[in-house]
């Protein structure tokens, strides 16, 4: 098969042998499981338990209630403790609403248990998808976008192909390659029911040619005659072909375009960790409730890759793969180059959770001072995307943020590789992500000043339009009045017999009036 | 356990921008001993007395801008300006000759700017053509070899000379000058001798004089181990030795009595220490990929057209200082295509 490049990019070294010379470890349940209502793009998920309440295995807790939503399920039968704010994997370090949930050791599936569909060949598209839907499956790849909503069909928009991300592109990860290894059977099951259910005609299955292990597993498990609908390619490792658009380019040569998705090209791509998860959810009726992590670097004794249910806390996986270094200093979720630091181990594994990766001082030593930019243009020359981002990120300090935009910043995926090479230490995704945020902040302000101003606009043309209506009321009762004035002539004894009368009402009014203020004062 | 938070990527991290600017200074070393060995101690002492100012320099600027001094000394910046500028000037130049050069290129094109990274001129350039119009006839008193070895001058006349301005007794500067290849060709075609006739002159080798040759040699092999350490990248230096050949060799086709062969050009005075190491210098460059590609087609222009039509000898450091001057225009208008975009990449 043709293979094509994308610009730039970083050969690594990989550091994966370290987590897969030992085999894959299925954790037990842990006493306590915090989940949170919140481990994926989109809307909070709404939780459906309360405190005392009995929960089986699998059932669900947490409701999604938007579009881009996902379902969350009990990963254990147990007792729900409460609604608590729990430190949650997240770059803030900030706590967030999770489940906790008191295990009983018990691992106990309910009585309403999803029904196991061997036969989805025969399922229509639309039953499937709300399966995936029911199960909470979101990109297992990192991301966490609700899976059901890449497998809906976009209007106008068919596909033809699903790629198979099994890249994996970071250093120290390899759950995906473990998986691989393990489970490839389900995996290319995955693949078949999702090629189904968007009913793609071909099947391109990407592996980075570091994992011959996970090329072979699969290699030896497909079916003999899927040739022509399944294509396992092994693909150069560079750093970051994992993503997505970067896959589809080397696959097919094809750039999606900048506003666009892949299904512009016709494709959509998965995670070979999600079509695992879709296959238990349709197969086997199984919600997402665990995952593979990798729990690895050098501040790890015994780094492998570990099967855990979602909610156990950090420090649980990395006392299964014999515990810290004595001078770890810094644990990350994810890989070395988009994770992020979290602060505390009893954060939980959440469905996006791939890595864990602890280090040492002198792995990731503090960058010196930041220097000057000296537009080397390493950055540039690294640049997945094709970006400038030296320019940009003059643009980002100097808050310029149409320039920035002009500039690309919202084609930058935050891979990483500029700040890496950069020899000022100039951290460069931290500036992207400022303007991103302070973009996106703007943006909502204006659309908040334009609600504030059209409320205060259609206010102020209601106000003028019950003046004019008042005035004119006013004008037509005049109008009248002068009518019947004009009809009684202008005799001028009539006249004066009216003002005559108007005078005696008005004196019987202000002694009527007079009492009854001098009333109420004495009541005051 | 709490941990320490910090920013991604969580990784050892590459080179200091101090290790790009040593690698530089590495590069130069074959080039300045050649220097050296044909021009005699004058060169070293140059280079030496340069950077010592530019560093003095340097760390009085950084200090009057209350900035932390060791860390800015500590990115060798100011080690490789004094050192580019040194090689630019004539090795009996006097003392006070470097003393202006490198404060000007120090305190004023630098540190008036705002320092490393937001120069906009080259700061070793910026000095050189200072001292180059301030001070023509102190410029333009390069010593032969042979000059040279007849008053077998030791490190301590040569330190003498630099220092007094005076030359040590028994010698003066028409003995033991020279004019540079560049010089020559001029001065030889406004004469009326041919380039065939420059060219047979004792002095010369292949392409230029000897020596020049040599240093050229050398220079060129500092410059090419840059690239493959990737210090620098071929944009410019290729697209400026190119364009310098091309133009070279379009008048030399056209008419080689009156126009000097392109291999004249490239071998000659600072076409090739130009190229690879002072249009080089990301700050003042253009920084996308055609930009550097159409910086350095426009320096080697622009010194072709100094040389042959111009006031002086060599224009290196004129195109790169008037190239500098586009530099932004040209970044603003050869953006690349972002991935996923049409056209010209327009976001």
């Amino acid at each position: 098969m043709q293979l094509h490049h994308f610009h730039g990019g970083l050969k690594l070294a990989d550091h994966k042998a370290e987590s897969t010379a030992r085999p894959l470890l299925t954790l037990g349940v842990p006493k306590y499981l915090y989940v949170p209502l919140s481990q994926h793009i989109g809307a909070q998920t709404e939780c459906t338990v309360q405190a005392g309440d009995r929960v089986a295995k699998g059932q669900r807790i947490g409701r999604a209630k938007d579009y881009i939503c996902a379902n969350v399920h009990a990963p254990t039968s147990g007792w729900i403790r409460g609604i608590v704010e729990h430190p949650v994997p997240h770059p803030s370090g900030l706590s967030a609403p999770c489940i906790k949930i008191e295990t009983d050791g018990r691992d106990h599936w309910g009585d309403d248990r999803m029904e196991p569909w061997h036969d989805w060949r025969e399922r229509d598209p639309r039953s499937l998808r709300e399966r995936v839907r029911d199960a909470g499956i979101v990109g297992m790849g990192g991301a966490a976008f609700p899976t059901a909503v890449k497998l809906n069909p976009r209007p106008g928009k068919r596909i033809h192909t699903l790629v198979v991300n099994g890249a994996e592109c970071e250093p120290y990860i390899s759950c995906d390659d473990m998986l691989m290894r393990t489970y490839p059977e389900a995996i290319l099951e995955g693949a078949r029911i999702v090629a189904h259910t968007v009913g793609a005609e071909r099947v391109l299955f990407a592996v980075e040619d570091n994992k011959p292990e996970a090329l072979r597993a699969l290699t030896d498990a497909m079916p003999s005659g899927e040739q022509d609908f399944l294509q396992i390619v092994s693909i150069p490792s560079v750093y970051p072909t994992g993503g997505e658009r970067q896959l589809i380019k080397v696959l097919t040569g094809h750039e999606v375009p900048s506003a666009g998705l892949p299904a512009d090209l016709g494709m959509v791509c998965h995670n070979t960790g999600t079509l695992k998860a879709i296959r238990e959810a349709v197969v086997a009726g199984q919600p997402l409730i665990s995952r593979i992590v990798t729990v690895t670097g050098p501040g790890i004794r015994e780094p492998r890759n570990i099967e855990a249910l979602i909610g156990t806390p950090f420090a649980d996986l990395a006392a299964a793969a014999g515990g810290y270094m004595p001078d770890v200093d810094r644990l990350v979720m994810g890989g070395p180059m988009m994770g992020f630091a979290v602060g505390d181990d009893a954060v939980p594994i959440i469905k996006g959770t791939n890595c864990l990766l602890a280090t040492r001082p002198q792995d990731a030593p503090q960058p010196g001072p930041v220097m000057p930019c000296i537009r080397c243009g390493e950055c540039t020359r690294v640049c997945p995307a094709n970006l400038l981002p030296q320019q940009m990120y003059w643009f980002a300090k100097s808050k310029d943020f149409d320039a920035i935009q002009d500039y690309g910043l919202f084609d930058c995926i935050e891979c990483g590789c500029c700040a890496q090479v950069c020899p000022s230490n100039i951290p460069l995704v931290q500036y992207y992500r400022f303007a991103k945020q302070e973009i996106w902040g703007r943006e909502k302000d204006r659309q908040k000043a334009d609600l504030a101003r059209e409320r205060f606009e259609f206010r102020q043309q209601r106000q003028e339009r019950e003046q004019r209506e008042k005035a004119e009321r006013l004008a037509r009762k005049k109008a009248a009045l002068g009518k019947k004035d004009s009809e009684a002539g202008d005799k001028k004894a009539v006249i004066e017999d009216a003002i005559e009368r108007a005078r005696a009402k008005k004196a019987a009014q202000s002694s009527e009036e007079r009492p009854s203020k001098d009333r109420e004062r004495a009541d005051g | 356990m709490r941990f320490r938070t910090r920013t991604s990527p969580h990784m050892v991290p590459g080179h200091s921008v101090g290790h790009l600017m040593r690698q530089v200074l590495y590069a130069l070393i074959p080039g300045t001993l050649a220097m050296a060995w044909f021009f005699g101690w004058g060169v070293l002492v140059n280079v030496v007395l340069s950077v010592l100012f530019a560093v003095m320099f340097e760390a009085l600027m950084v200090k009057l801008r209350r900035r932390p001094v060791a860390v800015t000394l500590g990115d060798s910046s100011a080690v490789l300006a004094g050192w580019l500028f040194a090689l630019a000037i004539p090795p009996l130049a006097p003392v006070w000759v470097l003393l202006v050069g490198t404060g000007f290129a120090i305190v004023v094109a630098k540190h008036l700017y705002g320092g490393l990274g937001y120069n906009p001129f080259n700061p070793a350039m910026v000095g050189y053509v200072v001292v180059l119009v301030s001070f023509p006839r102190e410029l333009s008193l390069w010593p032969s070899p042979q000059g040279l070895m007849e008053g077998s001058f030791t490190l301590w006349q040569t330190l003498q000379t630099t220092l007094t301005g005076r030359l040590p007794e028994g010698l003066d500067w028409d003995a033991i000058t020279r004019a540079s290849p560049l010089d020559m060709m001029r001065e030889s075609l406004v004469t009326g001798q041919t380039v065939g006739e420059v060219a047979r002159s004792p002095v010369f080798g292949s392409f230029s004089q000897t020596e020049w040759e040599w240093a050229g040699n050398l220079f060129l092999l500092g410059g090419l181990w840059l690239l493959y350490r990737r210090v620098i990248t071929w944009h410019i230096p290729v697209s400026m030795l190119l364009s310098l050949a091309t133009i070279a060799g379009i008048f030399w086709v056209f008419d080689p009595d009156q126009f000097a062969s392109p291999a004249f050009h490239v071998f000659s005075g600072a076409a090739i220490i130009g190229a690879f190491f002072i249009a080089t210098d990301p700050v003042s460059a253009a920084t996308t990929p055609l930009g550097r590609v159409l910086f350095g087609i426009g320096i080697g222009i622009l010194t072709y057209v100094i040389r042959t039509w111009g006031g002086y000898p060599d224009g290196v450091a004129f195109a790169v200082l008037l190239m500098n001057m586009v530099a932004p225009t040209l970044d603003h208008y050869t953006r690349p295509r972002i991935f996923g975009h049409s056209g010209d990449g327009r976001g």
